[in-house]
C-alpha cells in the first residue's frame, strides 16, 4: 500500500516520514529493579525502595515477569528474541531522576526486529519493529503545587517500560494513528500494558520529516512523550507542514527534541536540552548480561493468548462481516465476552450483529464499558435463542433487552412475568385484523382501488392492536389472505 | 589522543562538575594520557575473545514478581535538603 498522503506546499507536494518510539509501561506489582509496587495513584513517595530513591550502595535485581512480559510481546510481533541482551547505563541530569543514569539497552537490546500489521480500509500495510527493550521509568515532577519549587514524586522511578521502536514506514498521521491503536490492542491482549493512555501507561515519542516523493530522508525532529491517538495525528500533521514551511522558506530543519501543546495542537523546541543527547552510554557494571534459555522463551510463547489478527479472521471464517469482526476484536475485553456468547452454542452472525448493535448500543447509552455490562453472555445466549426459535421477534427482543439491562433478570424469566412471548395464534391474528379492517374503511377502500403501500400502514395496525406480540410473518401473511378477500 | 581544554569543560559540565579554567589546562594532559593508555590496550587483537562480564562463572539473578519494599517514605525522604508534604521539593524546573 503506497500512501497518498501529501502535504500541499508552494512548490509542490510533500510526503511525510514518520517513527514511532512507544514507551509502555509493562504489567508488573513490583518494579523493574527493586521490590516496591507499581500500582497507580499511591500517597506520594509510598512505592519507593533504596533502589529506585538511588541510595548508595543500592543494586538493582531484575523482576523476571517484566522480562517474561517484553519477550510475550516481541513474540506477539513476530520478533526476533535475543536470548543474550545486557543493561547499560544512560547518562543524564534531571529532578526526576535520582539515579542520574537511566538503566536501559542500548547495544544489546532483548528484543529484535518484528512487525505489525496496520489496515486502512482494504489496503493492509507492515510496519516494521526495529526493536523492544526493557528499561526503567523516571519519577513525576509536578510544578503547580508551589510558586518556586516543583515537588517530585519517585512512585513512578523505576517502573519497567518497554521501548517499542518502529521503522520510519508510516507515511501519514491515519498510519501512525492506526499504528499505534494496533500495538495498544496487540500489547493490551498480550496483557503486557494496560494501555491505559490517560494514566501515562503508553506514551509516544514522534520521529518527523518531510521530503520530496523520491527523494532521500530529510532531517527529523522528536516531538516527545505524546499521550494519545489523537494527540500523535495532531502533532504529525503540525510538525509536517511547520517543517514544510521552513524549508520553502529556504531554511534548514534542526535535529531538536521539540514537545506538543495538546491545547494549542502544536509542537516547540525544548531549547534547555541542547546537551541532552550526549547520553555517554556504557554497559551497566551492577549488572551481568540477561541470559534465557530456550524453556523461558517456550514458556513465553505457549502463554500467549489468540492475538487480534487471528481472532478477526476467524470470526470473519464464521461470516461475520469484516466490520463487525473489526469492532468486536479492537478492544481485548469485547472479544472475551463475545467468545463467551459464542462459547455458549450462539449463532456467530446473528450474535455479532446483536452485540455491535444492540449491546454496544446499550452500553454506550448507560455510559459503561462492557467490562461492566450489566447483561452476562449466558443470558445474551438465552436472548438470542428465543429469537432464534420465534418466540420474540426483533422489537419484543429490544424489550426484553431493555427489562433485562434494568433488572438483571434472564430473559426466560421477563417473557414469562411480562407475558412478551409472540403470539403466532392465527385465530387472534385474524380476529384483530378483522376489526382492523372495520375500523379503518378508508384506507380499506384506498388499498383496493390499488394504493397498496397502505400496506404497512395495516400491519402496524395490527401489532399495534397486538402490542407488538404478533409474529410478523404471520401477520403479514394473514393479512394479505384478508386483504386480497 | 590528545584531550584539549575545551573538551575537558564540555565532560565536566556533562557530569555536573564545577571546573576552573586553570584546572581544566592541567587536566587536559592527565586525561590524555589515561586515554592515551587506553588505545595502546587497543592494540591487541581482540576480535576473537568475547568480553568478560565476570571473573567467576555467574549468571543474572532475577527476582520474582513480588512486592517486598516501599512504605518507608520517612526514610526515603530522610536526607532531602527540602521535602513538604511527603514530596521532595527543587527549584522550578519546568520546561
Amino acid at each position: 500500500m503506497e500512501s497518498t498522503y501529501r502535504i500541499k506546499g508552494a512548490t509542490g507536494d510533500w510526503e511525510v516520514v514518520i517513527g514511532l518510539e512507544v514507551h509502555a509501561q509493562v504489567t508488573s506489582n513490583a518494579k523493574l529493579f527493586s521490590g516496591a509496587a507499581t500500582a497507580f495513584g499511591a500517597e506520594p513517595n509510598s512505592q519507593v525502595s533504596l533502589v529506585d530513591a538511588a541510595m548508595p550502595g543500592m543494586l538493582p535485581v531484575p523482576n523476571r515477569e517484566c522480562i517474561r512480559q517484553a519477550v510475550r510481546t516481541g513474540l506477539a510481533i513476530d520478533a526476533q528474541i535475543n536470548k543474550w541482551s545486557r543493561f547499560d547505563r544512560k547518562n543524564y541530569f534531571y529532578a526526576d531522576l535520582p539515579q542520574g543514569y537511566q538503566i536501559s539497552q542500548l547495544y544489546h537490546p532483548l528484543v529484535g526486529e518484528g512487525a505489525i500489521e496496520i489496515e486502512d480500509g482494504d489496503a493492509v500495510k507492515t510496519i516494521g519493529v526495529e526493536r523492544i527493550h526493557v528499561e526503567q521509568d523516571a519519577g513525576k515532577l509536578m510544578h503547580d503545587q508551589h510558586p518556586t519549587r516543583s515537588y517530585v514524586d519517585l512512585n513512578r522511578s523505576g517502573v519497567a517500560l518497554m521501548e517499542i521502536v518502529s521503522r520510519p514506514d508510516m507515511r501519514s498521521p491515519a498510519e501512525a494513528g492506526a499504528y499505534l491503536t494496533k500495538l495498544r490492542s496487540i500489547l493490551r491482549y498480550v496483557g503486557s500494558c494496560d494501555g491505559n493512555m490517560d494514566q501515562g501507561s503508553m506514551r509516544a515519542d514522534v520521529n518527523v520529516s518531510v521530503r520530496k516523493p523520491g527523494d532521500e530522508l530529510g532531517t527529523r525532529t522528536e516531538t516527545k512523550n505524546v499521550n494519545s491517538v489523537r494527540f500523535v495525528m495532531a502533532a504529525i500533521d503540525h510538525e509536517a507542514k511547520r517543517q514544510v514551511a521552513v524549508l520553502e522558506d529556504g531554511g534548514a530543519i534542526q535535529q531538536e527534541t521539540r514537545l506538543f501543546n495538546p491545547d494549542t495542537g502544536t509542537t516547540r523546541s525544548m531549547r534547555s536540552k541542547e546537551d541532552a543527547h550526549d547520553y555517554r552510554y556504557f554497559p551497566d557494571p551492577d549488572l551481568l548480561p540477561l541470559e534465557l534459555d530456550d524453556a523461558f522463551i517456550e514458556e513465553c510463547r505457549a502463554s500467549l493468548p489468540e492475538l487480534p489478527d487471528a481472532k478477526r479472521k476467524r470470526y470473519e471464517a464464521l461470516g461475520i462481516s469484516a466490520y463487525a469482526a473489526n469492532v468486536l476484536t479492537a478492544e481485548v475485553e469485547s472479544a472475551r465476552w463475545f467468545d463467551a456468547l459464542l462459547d455458549t452454542g450462539a449463532a456467530p452472525v446473528a450474535a455479532a450483529n446483536w452485540v455491535t448493535s444492540e449491546l454496544f448500543g446499550a452500553l454506550n447509552r448507560l455510559g459503561t464499558s462492557i467490562v461492566d455490562s450489566p447483561v452476562e453472555p449466558g443470558q445474551a445466549a438465552e436472548l438470542l435463542a428465543l429469537v432464534a426459535d420465534g418466540t420474540l421477534s426483533g422489537s419484543l427482543a429490544k424489550q426484553v433487552f431493555e427489562a433485562m439491562l434494568e433488572t438483571g433478570d434472564a430473559p426466560g424469566k421477563i417473557v414469562e412475568e411480562r407475558g412478551l412471548k409472540q403470539t403466532s395464534d392465527t385465530g387472534a391474528i385474524e380476529a384483530v385484523i378483522a376489526d382492523v379492517l372495520t375500523k379503518n374503511p378508508k384506507q380499506l377502500e384506498q388499498y383496493r382501488g390499488g394504493k397498496e403501500t397502505l400496506f404497512g400502514f395495516f400491519v402496524g395496525q395490527t401489532m399495534k392492536a397486538m402490542a407488538g406480540k404478533a409474529n410478523p410473518q404471520v401477520v403479514n401473511d394473514l393479512l394479505k389472505k384478508a386483504l386480497a378477500s | 589522543m590528545s584531550v584539549d581544554t575545551a573538551t575537558v569543560k564540555r565532560v565536566a559540565k556533562l557530569a555536573r562538575i564545577a571546573i576552573r579554567d586553570e584546572e581544566a589546562s592541567r587536566l587536559a594532559p592527565e586525561l590524555g594520557n589515561i586515554l592515551g593508555w587506553i588505545e595502546q590496550l587497543g592494540e591487541v587483537d581482540t576480535s576473537s575473545v568475547q568480553p568478560m562480564t565476570a571473573v567467576i562463572p555467574n549468571r543474572l539473578r532475577l527476582r520474582d514478581d513480588v512486592v517486598t519494599d516501599g512504605n518507608i517514605r520517612a526514610q526515603v525522604l530522610a536526607n532531602a535538603p527540602q521535602a513538604e508534604h511527603g514530596f521532595f521539593t527543587v527549584p522550578k524546573v519546568i520546561e
